[in-house]
């Protein structure tokens, strides 16, 4: 087996998973970024820029919090949080999104764009691109504008340009089918913020490059409280930013179990859920092959969760193939887990987490119990719930 | 197999046979888009059938999908109509093994994108396109750097695959797209989606005069071309003129199936007159 290190391949392959497949007007560009990608992270003054920003702006490190209410509440295992909520914006998103438009300054881009779903990724860019003096244009799915209409608030108050998108379900897939269009017609200015690790090479190795801080400083900071390695580490996974940012650092650690935690929807016997490794196919989309929830024909469908930023009917490449090497265990959670696990973390943690975040709550809450109580839990907390009042309300039947 | 073999042999030579057709008339090829399924089976199979004789002398079929990442909004809604009227890969294929009942010279080029063939299985699309009568393939997302997915395993089955060029493809660039590329070649002339703004005529002549140092291929350019006097003018410099948003917005636009046929038959005659009178108004 290649050495995890060196994937992806100079192809952008993970196995079978990842590559370049986009239009060949996008070739050029995405040769461009490669190539200035590779040599913007072995110089010392970008990584040292990066450093700056993700210490004074971001708020890094974020903390590594021993979740004792819940522990105990669940009696088995013992469950620290990666305290992602706590950075600037209120999610992980952002360590990407500096990254990201340090790169767009050194290849002289000026104008951002970018897609998202729940909103958080376009936040964070939005936010980049204020503080950077750069023009910001976000493409959102028409239904999640309605569903997040706070984020939708604060990426105008950052000086964004939100445009909604009506084809197909109107959520993440067409937001980033009409960034890409996008893209293809300003070829010239415009650099394309993708937020999660999929995308044609090399935004998927790019992206979790720029997540690998929190796995980085987990690991440290495991080692200062515990004086060893976490036991297992849980994240949920849309298109997976999170979850490869805390796990890829502790890949060659066998002792390390890991669990990555899809979008179940309504179960995934309805098909209506975002489970792309659990009830998808390989197919290729928005230039990588992956898993797909998809037809017979190879038509897309539109993926179901109550948490608009893993309504995605895809999954980044690497997790692709981590789940066909079996070194990663992936699993779902249901809306009503979620909601449940919503719950719980408020009351016994005083913690309102993202519903994204919830998932991955909602499986400690199934494995915890059972473990012993010497087994380390690291949970990556990726996200705050305060963009999500709205939808819980309308699912708990209730109004503010 | 011989089947197999003799469609192959039809199909390698029906591409080349009509540019080589066209020059000794003089003149430049009309290629027709039009998505397969669209509105409904009935009325697309009508529409193909009777571009040939409305004056396309290349037939770009879509097939369909669900997200077409490098199409403008006529040509999105043109797969979703066809979508939604039940169309699929099988049922494009067997629109033009009907066509081919009637027509063995007007070439056919699938254009799309690459989940559906990947899904369907190469291997057996492969095959079945060959064996249905189509000549070549388009595949937006397939770049020369993924030419061992279907790009080379299409030419052995004689299968033209037909490359884009396009603005952003530089001379250092344009040699490795060129490489596997077989039929013509596919300029694309604006960075942008299908059916948006469109190039200048001399900006085409000068894209189409640097291809031509590159390659022997015949060139074709498309990408925001509607009307007969636009036809006429690309007509001038390149040896193919690709239609397709135009026309699919004719189907968009029609109030009967009926309408649909007759207004996009009605468009061909009129780019055929346009490219047809192209050079001789020079």
């Amino acid at each position: 087996m290649t050495a995890l290190s060196a994937l992806p391949d100079p192809q952008g392959f993970f196995g079978d998973f990842g590559g370049q497949f986009v239009a060949e007007t996008l070739m050029p560009l995405i040769l461009e970024l490669q190539g200035c990608y590779e040599a913007a992270k072995d110089d010392p003054a970008f990584r040292e820029e990066l450093a700056y920003f993700q210490r004074d702006y971001v708020g890094r490190p974020s903390p590594l919090y021993f979740a004792e209410r819940l522990t105990e509440h669940f009696g088995g295992a013992k469950i620290y949080f990666k305290r992602e909520e706590l950075n600037h914006t209120g999610a992980h998103k952002i360590n990407n999104c500096i990254g990201q438009i340090l790169l767009a300054k050194r290849m002289g881009k000026n104008r951002i764009i970018a897609e998202t779903g729940a909103g958080m990724h376009g936040v964070a860019t939005a936010t980049v691109a204020a503080r950077f003096g750069m023009k910001c244009v976000v493409y959102m799915g028409a239904t999640d504008i309605d569903r997040q209409q706070a984020n939708v608030f604060r990426m105008r108050l950052l000086g964004a340009e939100v445009i909604p998108v009506e084809s197909g379900m109107g959520t993440l897939k067409d937001a980033m089918n009409e960034a890409l269009r996008d893209w293809v017609t300003n070829v010239d200015d415009t650099f394309y913020i993708i937020g999660t690790v999929a995308g044609p090479h090399p935004y998927p190795a790019m992206v979790r490059d720029f997540q690998a801080v929190i796995g980085h400083e987990t690991r440290d900071q495991m080692l200062e409280k515990e004086q060893r390695l976490p036991d297992s580490l849980v994240a949920c996974i849309g298109g997976g930013s999170n979850a490869m940012g805390l796990f890829h650092p502790f890949l060659k650690d066998e002792s390390v179990h890991m669990i990555g935690v899809e979008a179940g929807g309504h179960g995934i016997s309805t098909g209506e859920h975002a489970a792309s490794l659990n009830g998808g196919e390989p197919g290729v989309l928005h230039g990588n092959r992956t898993y797909l929830l998809q037809n017979v024909d190879g038509q897309i469908q539109d993926a179901h969760s109550i948490s608009a930023g893993l309504d995605y009917p895809g999954i980044g490449p690497e997790h692709a193939y981590l789940h066909s090497t079996k070194r990663v265990e992936y699993v779902s959670i249901t809306d009503q887990e979620a909601i449940d696990a919503f719950q719980l973390c408020c009351r016994k943690e005083g913690i309102i987490p993202a519903l994204e975040t919830a998932h991955a709550l909602a499986e400690i809450a199934k494995r915890a119990p059972e473990l012993p109580e010497d087994h380390l839990m690291v949970v990556n907390l990726s996200g705050r719930g305060d963009k999500d009042m709205t939808s819980v309300a309308e699912y708990l039947g209730d109004s503010f | 197999m011989t089947a197999q073999a003799n469609a192959t042999d039809v199909s390698i030579s029906r591409i080349t046979q009509r540019f080589e057709d066209l020059k000794a008339e003089g003149r430049s090829a009309l290629v027709t888009f039009v998505t397969a399924g669209d509105p409904d089976p009935e009325t697309s199979q009508a529409i193909l059938d009777g571009l040939p004789a409305a004056g396309a002398d290349i037939i770009e079929l879509g097939m369909p999908f669900t997200d077409p990442m490098a199409d403008g909004p006529a040509i999105q809604k043109g797969a979703q109509r066809a979508l939604k009227a039940g169309q699929n890969q099988r049922k494009t294929l067997e629109m033009v093994r009907r066509f081919r009942a009637h027509d063995q010279d007007t070439p056919i080029v699938l254009m799309g994108y690459y989940n559906p063939i990947y899904r369907y299985g190469v291997e057996a699309f492969l095959n079945d396109a060959a064996e249905a009568g189509i000549d070549g393939l388009i595949v937006v997302d397939l770049p020369p750097e993924h030419d061992g997915e279907l790009c080379l395993p299409a030419a052995e089955k004689g299968l033209n695959f037909i490359r884009l060029a396009t603005p952003t493809t530089d001379d250092a660039r344009l040699p490795k797209v060129l490489e596997n590329t077989s039929g013509f070649l596919y300029y694309v002339s604006v960075a942008g989606v299908t059916g948006a703004g469109s190039a200048s005529s001399e900006a085409v002549e000068k894209a189409v005069e640097r291809l031509k140092l590159h390659s022997r291929l015949p060139v074709a350019v498309g990408f925001g071309i509607k009307t007969p006097e636009h036809a006429a003018m690309v007509a001038r410099s390149a040896d193919a003129v690709v239609v397709g948003s135009a026309l699919v917005n004719t189907v968009e636009q029609a109030e009967s199936p009926q309408a649909a046929i007759e207004g996009v038959h009605s468009l061909t005659r009129a780019l055929a007159q346009g490219v047809r009178t192209a050079r001789q108004a020079r």
